[in-house]
């Protein structure tokens, strides 16, 4: 379905941020990109949704093929039709329109009739219950829980093939993130929507995950079946803070011995 | 104490003294400030979707307001000049995005504004080298505007019909905007672009498209505009003066409330007529130039977020 190869990306035409970074999106998988903050999980995204022109950065190297098609000269807008949408991290709904209004932004590229729109709204409103509830509440006066969820239904609505998922987790209570771990799963399994996403919730991605790919510093260093990885040893101690000694830094010696192993 | 009641009582006692007098003086600002209601609309609009504060927005006025005269001179009958016009405002805004839009994507927003004082001098530049730099007048008949007057009160009360048209073409320009924003899937589009571009551009919404179709509505409230105008005075490039007053009217109602736009104009343009009418005397007239500016200046002392700054919405 999604196969990234050896890209390498750099922004205002110096900051070099990807250094080569592979990898495959089976149909119908769900996939996570692991590694800390600043490692490069965002920028592969948009790498993928082509939303990084907008952000003045460039693929400057490799490939990245989504459903038979380079993507490297598709708008967004065209990727979308193709049914590869982003749902971009820090949970950006339209604050001033209503939930619903946001649902329909979806459907944008879209060029069925009303009647299919609404049946797949009323569709999306099924896996999530309480946007319903909130249809005509204006989006910025929900909770974060219900935005997160917004934005994932808007995804929906565009009836995508793929979702590029950036740290849905982020700032949202435990329980939370596990319910709409499962929506991810449900619709993954029900409506067949395969799913890249990106996290710093290690051990939760994990849980969910078919694949995994660990990011550090714009190159992979590591990747493995979902349950894999989570009992190699390095993935316990660095992202899973299960470590024996307890989490250590990066800077330690041993730890680097290891990453270099990765390489 | 003379120069104080004849300041702080007197104008009142004036407008007390001849109630149907100030209802006219009302009236007719009502009437301008509709005006300068569609002016900031359109400046609110271009701002909103695209970010760029838009100097080019009285030339604007009068550029629509010229192509169409233009074209009535030159033997084409208004029926049909008029569409034409309403093309030549569409690739005005398609060569906007096109030539000083997209280029200029991504570059601080005082490139843009810059840019629009371009657009701005273009304008004037081709407007005159196509149509001739002198005044003209508006096809106000041609177009099938009423020209006579209705009057109330034993003839103390006189209502243009021109300007009761004007009123009622604004407000149904109005209602059509609305409905547009509010129920259509562009509309819509345009105004998420508004609230977030990112995201917009992450749901497939095209930018480029949004910001040719904000520039184009913005141009069709010029040409309103221009010839509601243009049937008060001549339709030449002093028109533009009246862009002027949009910046009062912004500050008053926000940069990015259209709803601000809308009763700022009216405020502005009927506080301007009212001060005009019974103080202008006292400072030897000619306070139009700048008592819009005060009026704006006093209301923001009381409101330093504007008429209507729209809510920032604070996230949980
Ligand atoms: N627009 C940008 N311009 C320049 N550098 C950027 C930009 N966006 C991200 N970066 C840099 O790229 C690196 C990776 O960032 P990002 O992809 O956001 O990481 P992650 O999502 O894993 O936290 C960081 O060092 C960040 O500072
Ligand atoms: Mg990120």
């Amino acid at each position: 379905m999604l196969s990234v190869n050896n890209i390498e990306v750099i922004y205002d035409h110096v900051i070099l941020v990807l250094k080569g970074v592979s990898l495959d999106v089976p149909k119908g998988s769900v996939v996570a990109i692991l590694g800390a903050n600043g490692a490069g999980k965002t920028t592969t995204l948009k790498a993928i949704s082509n939303l990084l022109q907008a952000e003045r950065g460039d693929v400057t190297k490799g490939s990245i093929d989504f459903d038979g098609t380079q993507v490297h000269d598709l708008s967004p807008n065209e990727l979308v039709k193709r049914g590869c949408i982003q749902v971009m991290e820090g949970r950006h709904v339209f604050e001033h329109l209503t939930v619903e209004e946001n649902l329909l932004t979806g459907a944008y590229t879209r060029k069925e009739g009303r009647a299919a729109i609404s049946e797949d709204l009323e569709k999306t409103y099924s896996y999530f219950p309480r946007l319903k509830e909130r249809r005509t509440s204006q989006a910025g006066y929900t909770s974060g829980g219900e935005q997160q969820m917004l934005t994932i239904g808007r995804a929906l609505m565009s009836k995508p093939k793929m979702i590029l998922l950036d740290e849905p987790s982020m700032g949202l209570a435990p329980q939370l993130v596990e319910e709409i771990f499962e929506i991810v799963k449900d619709l993954n399994q029900r409506e067949g929507v395969s799913f890249l996403l990106a996290e710093q919730n290690t051990n939760i991605a994990l849980r969910y995950a078919d694949y995994g790919y660990v990011l550090e510093n714009g190159r992979v260093v590591m990747d493995g079946e979902g349950a894999e990885l989570r009992e190699n040893e390095d993935v316990k101690e660095f992202y899973l803070g299960m470590g024996g000694a307890g989490r250590k830094s990066f800077r330690d010696g041993k730890n680097y011995r290891r990453r270099k192993r990765w390489l | 104490m003379e120069i104080l009641t004849t300041i702080f009582i007197q104008p009142f006692f004036d407008m007390a003294a001849d109630p149907i007098l100030f209802l006219q003086v009302i009236w007719e600002g009502f009437v301008t400030g509709i005006l300068y209601s569609l002016i900031a609309l359109g400046f609110v609009l271009i701002f909103k979707a695209s970010g760029v504060f838009n100097f080019a927005q009285g030339i604007m006025v009068v550029f629509a307001a010229l192509t169409l005269v233009g074209l009535h001179e030159n033997g084409i009958p208004a029926y049909i000049a008029l569409p034409i016009t309403i093309l030549v405002m569409y690739a005005l805004a398609f060569s906007v995005e096109r030539l000083v839009l997209r280029p200029l994507v991504n570059q601080p927003d005082i490139i843009l504004f810059m840019a629009t004082i371009g657009v701005t001098f273009f304008l004037i530049g081709f407007g005159e080298f196509i149509f001739g730099g002198e005044p003209k007048m508006m096809i106000t008949e041609e177009l099938l505007l009423p020209y006579g007057s209705i009057t109330f009160f034993d003839d103390m009360l006189i209502l243009q019909e021109i300007d009761i048209a004007a009123s009622g073409i604004a407000a149904l320009a109005l209602i059509f905007l609305a409905l547009f924003l509010g129920k259509t899937k562009i509309g819509i589009a345009l105004r998420a672009v508004a609230d977030d571009n990112q995201a917009a551009l992450s749901v497939g919404v095209s930018l480029n498209t949004i910001w040719v179709l904000v520039w184009f509505i913005s141009g069709i409230i010029a040409l309103i505009t221009g010839i509601m105008w243009g049937a008060k005075s001549d339709v030449s490039f002093a028109l533009s003066i009246i862009a002027f007053k949009a910046l009062p009217v912004l500050i008053l109602g926000g940069f990015t409330s259209v709803q601000g736009a809308i009763v700022g104009g009216l405020i502005i343009g009927i506080g301007e007529k009212i001060g005009e009418f019974y103080w202008g005397d006292l400072v030897g007239g000619s306070i139009e130039s700048w008592l819009a500016y005060m009026i704006a200046l006093v209301f923001l002392l009381f409101r330093p977020q504007g008429l209507f700054g729209e809510k920032i919405i604070e996230r949980v």
